[in-house]
């Protein structure tokens, strides 16, 4: 008997160590939502645990929406989102008692892309929307060549088209034969292959494969972006429950420090300054 | 004894978790999509043509998103089934024991790929290719998303139809040949003929598999929720509706009931099938 003795506390307290690794919620910090600040998210989480070995960040994606109702219902610190909160989220936030706080953390910018071969350079926002809407359906119209436009758009629930939504088609609908396509990736890719195309990527998304319209005169990049003369533009958000605090609040500055926003530059968005 | 017993409980625990499992998840969509039908009627939502969930008044109709479904669906079985029917005969009555060795595994084989692999194969070399080939301005279309889906079902219907077709008994077969009937004859008026509701089952099966497939269709069907007036026009179906926008939508929004109102339709659908299924494989046994 007295042999094991030793042995059960042995376990006994290990036992009480891993439960405290665990549940320690003190040393964790958990984020969900918008894929498109999925990528910065986990690159500076990656950065942040480096430097901080105690302190345990996961990151989920899933989408803005769900970011926020994982912030209402507390199984998560941070809501990541690419677009602003809405006002039916922040009146069941109230009702269970939370406060979600707005952290802008980096910006970022809509390239309108078409295919290489497209003669096209410009266009301005009006005539985008014409083309989105339906209203003009060949290139020639445009004096590019006698090719049926392909318009090729995100799917209507994604931040992406939110954006797209506000700048661009005001409120009118999308064509109804346009290609809805489910990420940033599949458009590019798409508008790459496809002769007719015209499509509308994250500034990330840019590649030698497709090409990027002047729109009014602005090319869209990094300084055009940041300085506003740039239309398609949206800031990138972190919520937090209530001003942030302990970890999130040094999560979130690590972003917003020159370190922090060369991960976002690093990952095709643009950095706040 | 004692060991019999546990183990007894041990299984039927087991058995009931499954059910409890099948109950929640039933019980789970009816609540979050029941609400929809009350809003927008359960009419308009099944027959509604105009699906624009995130606009200003949004409109839930479905009928595109059905007709989408149902259009890659019967696309992809028009490919699949001469395809699994032909390669399950060719497999139990005309190959040599080697050849059916070799030839079984890679029909077996297209069935473990994962459908994000076909997706992407669909996605960045066969739409290209549909795209020239048929002079068409996109290759993401109807087309393209049923030759993918066919390809994934075909081995559903060639395995299931090869195991319908093996337990038709040898004494039919003799006796065909015994009044003078050659191989085709057997096999066109004897074999499949008393296979029939096996062949069968695996056609409803492959059916449920083509219709309930997400990923492929998310990435090939290009999307776009009308009721197409070709094959060659893009296409919404009920399960990439509810992928694409799930993530991005408010919970508890009249949009996110919506989707889970497509998710009953699109259980309701793949339960009755199963159910022919099941009733098709009580005959076979019979």
């Amino acid at each position: 008997m007295i042999k094991i003795l030793p042995k059960i506390t042995t376990i006994i307290g290990l036992v009480f160590l891993s439960a405290n690794s665990l549940f320690g919620a003190k040393n964790n910090l958990t984020l969900a939502g918008s894929t498109t600040v999925l990528p910065i998210a986990q690159k500076a989480a990656e950065a942040f645990m480096d430097l901080n070995k105690d302190i345990n960040i996961s990151v989920r994606g899933g989408g803005s929406g769900v970011g926020i109702a994982s912030l209402i219902s507390g199984s998560v610190d941070i809501a990541n989102s690419s677009r602003p909160i809405k006002a039916k989220e922040i009146k069941t936030a109230r009702e269970k008692g939370k406060n979600p706080v707005e952290n802008i953390i980096a910006l970022d910018g809509l390239a309108v892309i078409v295919h290489p071969n497209n003669p096209i350079n410009e266009l301005d926002i009006k005539t985008i929307k014409d083309i989105y809407t339906g209203k003009i359906s060949n290139w020639k119209v445009l004096k590019g060549i006698d090719q049926p436009i392909v318009v090729i758009s995100r799917d209507v629930a994604s931040g992406t088209f939110e954006v797209f939504k506000e700048k661009v088609l005001k409120g009118e609908k999308v064509r109804d034969d346009a290609l809805m396509l489910a990420s940033n990736k599949a458009v590019a890719t798409t508008v790459a292959e496809t002769p007719g195309a015209i499509g509308y990527v994250g500034l990330g998304y840019l590649s030698e494969e497709v090409k990027s319209i002047k729109i009014e005169g602005v090319t869209p990049s990094e300084k055009t972006v940041r300085s506003g003369e740039y239309k398609l533009a949206r800031p990138l958000y972190m919520y937090t429950n209530g001003v942030p605090r302990g970890i999130a609040k040094d999560f979130i500055d690590f972003i917003l420090s020159p370190t922090g926003q060369k991960i976002v530059k690093e990952t095709g968005f643009v950095p706040l300054e | 004894m004692i060991r019999e017993k546990l183990f007894k409980y041990f299984s039927l625990l087991a058995a009931i978790c499954a059910i409890v499992f099948l109950l929640s998840i039933i019980v789970s969509i009816f609540r979050e999509g029941l609400p929809i039908f009350g809003k927008v009627g359960f009419l308009r939502f099944l027959f509604g043509k105009s699906w624009h969930p995130t606009q200003e008044p949004a409109e839930f109709g479905i009928l595109a998103l059905i007709v989408g479904s149902i259009v890659v669906t019967i696309g992809a079985l028009l490919i699949a089934i001469p395809l699994g029917v032909g390669s399950a005969i060719y497999l139990s009555e005309l190959a040599k024991p080697q050849t059916r060795e070799i030839l079984k595994p890679f029909i077996e084989l297209l069935a473990g790929i994962p459908s994000v692999i076909y997706g992407l194969f669909g996605m960045a070399f066969l739409a290209p290719f549909i795209m020239r080939l048929f002079n068409l301005n996109a290759g993401l279309n109807a087309f393209t998303a049923s030759i993918v889906l066919g390809l994934m079902v075909v081995p559903i219907i060639s395995s299931i139809s090869e195991d319908a077709i093996s337990a038709v008994p040898k004494s039919l077969r003799e006796a065909a040949y015994a009044l003078g009937a050659n191989k085709w004859e057997t096999i066109r008026k004897v074999v499949l003929p008393a296979a029939k509701s096996g062949i069968f089952a695996s056609i409803v099966l492959g059916f449920g598999r083509a219709i309930g497939e997400t990923m492929v269709v998310l990435m090939v069907a290009g999307g776009s929720a009308i009721i197409p007036k070709s094959i060659f026009q893009p296409v919404r179906p009920m399960t990439s509706a509810i992928a694409a926008e799930m993530g991005e939508t408010v919970v508890g929004s009249d949009h996110y009931q919506a989707l889970f109102g497509i998710a009953i339709i699109l259980f309701t659908i793949t339960f009755l099938s199963n159910l022919i299924t099941e009733a098709m494989k009580g005959k076979v046994k019979r």
